[in-house]
């Protein structure tokens, strides 16, 4: 295990984006990068963050990046670490950042497989709850009772009826080193997961919360306080797990902060 | 010094492949391709090859997992069949459009409903227009030099595109036949280590599979289309490469047999094309004016070599072990548009054929020539396809349940 204490002040995700204002994503990609630093190669499946990072000739990123398709980002990154092994290029870490559609729904398979099979990637997941990039159909990461375009509240239906899925407890049932949920609402402590997930070697995994002002309809500049009541009404959990163990637990302060 | 053994078809394939000393290797196991990877498995397993091995959850992550390999500057294989084939669509099209140069073998398998596991080109024919260059063999000394050639194509630095060696499963990868090996210090010679033009370096960061609209994706699909025709000669030059090293000569995109004062000339691909030269062989020998054109690249469609190979002929047999329902066989198609326009050009007669290994052997070929001789005498009546071998009392009309 090597110590990743340094945040990078250097910029690796700078601006000129076509991201909607007040992007939770792309904020809680800007800290990510600046916790993990410029040796990665970052593998991001299709969604809002490649639409928004990658038209021609055009990009934010500072690291090498890489998207291919919808449903295989655990894959690709796969075969990005299996080259670095095999030419020995071993300072170089692979790090996937995908949305929750790719996460949850159509790339859970090949996101299952890296994770059994031990692969040297952190999987990144941006959770902004639903499909933005297409305008916020339900995917399987849409909590309870949330309204969608595909399963909206109307008079016969409460929108959706079923329960999120637990995808960081999937995650550590792959028994799998390192398992951690953030928001982009608490920077430092999402710097400090990636950091320390990057001290493990195999596949490790963060879940981050990153509130979507475009789809969820609240104003731009409230974004991170949004994530913050998310997490102080106890609707986002923040902790970690090692070894399918959980090792930390992010206390909720005040109950009772949500009126309506 | 070359060894001669007697070899299944996949074993031979294994060790051409570990002889072009791949990085990164990923494996799933369908029929009837499994064998060649679990050959592969093996010389990983006795430390005789030193590659990345990945055992992956699905054909689509197999076929992603070289994609995002070749990306990161590693020389990359796999292989697959029917199904296996299809679910990789998606992601053959993709590499291709990023040019990301793997190599691996479609075992030809056709493809369900119904679900069987007999040879035919349907599999592979699905990916006929993704881009990937796509070459045929007849045997198994054919495809073991077919996939040393098809890393240099891939790799070329005016290519830098995937290449896949078709197959015929069963027929090829699980029969024994008579395979000489090349030198381990011939191949390197032949095909130095992976030298890729541009690669995931963090040395020189850059963005890879961006977003392209109406203002780049025609002339990105025109830069293939160019590598596409630039292949045809690169392709030529590096199998002539390989025939001064190995001694084994196999013509260029197309062999052309006993076509020389032939009235009708069999156009195939595959292992059928071995039991043609049978045929022709026969036929000739009782005074038929018989010949085959052999296709080796599909993709690029080489139809240059063919023209000058049929262009005396009176009418061509297209023998198709494929389909496009609701209209003809894809070869079929493929040399009726491109032999359209030349004032001289022999008539075309498509012919389905081995379909879900529907055995096509010598008297099968007998029965299509003597039929196109017949539609030739009688004023070329063959507009539809001729299914060759078709049990009609059978035919069901719901589909089989």
């Amino acid at each position: 295990m090597t110590k990743n204490k340094k945040t990078h002040e250097e910029e690796l995700f700078v601006s000129g984006h076509r991201a909607c204002h007040g992007c939770g994503m792309a904020l809680s990609v800007r800290h990510i990068l600046k916790a993990t630093g410029p040796d990665v190669i970052v593998v991001t499946p299709t969604g809002c963050l490649e639409t928004f990072t990658s038209p021609y000739g055009y990009s934010p990123w500072q690291v090498p990046w890489i998207h291919h398709l919808f449903e295989n980002g655990p894959s690709i990154a796969t075969g990005v670490a299996a080259a670095l092994r095999a030419q020995k290029r071993e300072s170089t870490r692979v790090v996937g950042i995908g949305g929750d559609g790719s996460t949850f729904d159509i790339g859970f398979g090949a996101l299952s497989g890296m994770l059994e099979r031990g692969d040297d990637v952190l999987y990144i997941c941006v959770d902004n709850g639903a499909y933005m990039n297409t305008g916020g159909q339900r995917s399987g990461a849409t909590p309870l009772y949330a309204a969608t375009t595909t399963q909206p509240a109307g008079k016969a239906s409460f929108g959706k009826m079923e329960k999120k899925k637990n995808i960081p407890v999937i995650v550590a049932a792959h028994g799998v080193p390192y398992v951690a949920t953030a928001s982009v609402a608490y920077v430092k402590d999402l710097q400090k997961k990636v950091k320390k997930a990057m001290e493990f070697r195999g596949p490790r995994y963060i879940h981050v919360d990153t509130p979507c002002p475009s789809v969820w309809g609240f104003p731009s500049d409230q974004t991170l306080e949004v994530g913050r009541l998310g997490v102080q009404s106890g609707l986002i959990p923040l902790f970690e797990m090692e070894e399918g163990k959980v090792t930390h637990v992010r206390k909720i302060k005040k109950k009772g902060l949500i009126a309506d | 010094m070359s060894v001669v053994k007697v070899l299944e078809g996949s074993e031979a394939v294994a060790l051409a492949v570990k002889a072009c000393r791949p990085h990164v290797i990923s494996a799933y196991p369908i029929s009837p391709q499994t064998h060649i990877v679990e050959g592969l498995a093996r010389f990983v397993a006795d430390g005789e090859l030193d590659a990345e091995y990945v055992r992956v959850d699905s054909e689509f992550s197999a076929a992603s997992v070289i994609s995002g390999a070749s990306a990161a500057g590693s020389r990359a294989y796999t292989a697959s069949s029917s199904q296996g084939l299809l679910l990789m669509s998606e992601v053959l099209y993709a590499s291709c459009g990023m040019r990301l140069p793997f190599v691996m073998t479609g075992v030809n398998r056709t493809v369900s409903a119904p679900i069987s596991i007999q040879v035919d080109h349907q599999d592979t024919m699905s990916l006929r227009d993704c881009g990937m260059i796509q070459l045929f063999v007849e045997s198994s000394q054919e495809a073991y030099d077919t996939h040393i050639a098809a890393f240099k194509i891939a790799e070329d630095p005016r290519i830098i595109l995937p290449v896949m060696v078709c197959m015929d499963g069963w027929v090829l990868t699980h029969s024994y036949e008579r395979v000489t090996l090349s030198e381990q210090e011939d191949v390197d010679r032949f095909l130095p280590s992976f030298r890729p033009v541009d690669f995931l370096d963090v040395k020189n960061p850059k963005t890879w599979g961006s977003i392209g609209e109406e203002d780049m994706v025609m002339e990105l699909r025109y830069s293939v289309q160019q590598a596409l025709q630039y292949a045809k000669g690169r392709i030529k030059e590096i199998f002539k490469e390989w025939a001064e090293i190995s001694g084994r000569d196999y013509g260029g995109l197309i062999e052309s047999y006993r076509t020389g004062d032939a009235t009708m000339i069999l156009v195939a691909m595959g292992s059928m094309a071995g039991t043609i030269k049978e045929a022709v062989d026969a036929l000739r020998a009782e005074g038929e004016k018989v010949g085959l054109v052999k296709i080796r690249s599909y993709r690029p469609f080489p139809y240059e070599e063919i023209w000058e190979a049929v262009k005396g002929a009176e009418i061509l047999a297209v023998v198709d072990a494929n389909l496009s329902l609701g209209s003809e066989g894809a070869v079929g198609m493929d040399l009726k548009a491109k032999l359209y326009g030349h004032p001289d050009a022999p008539r075309v007669v498509d012919v389905i054929a081995g379909l879900g290994g529907r055995d096509v052997n010598e008297s099968r070929i007998r029965e299509i020539v003597g039929r196109v001789k017949e539609a030739m005498n009688s004023g070329y009546s063959l507009r539809e396809p001729y299914w060759a071998g078709l049990n009609e009392a059978i035919v069901p009309t719901g589909g089989v349940k």
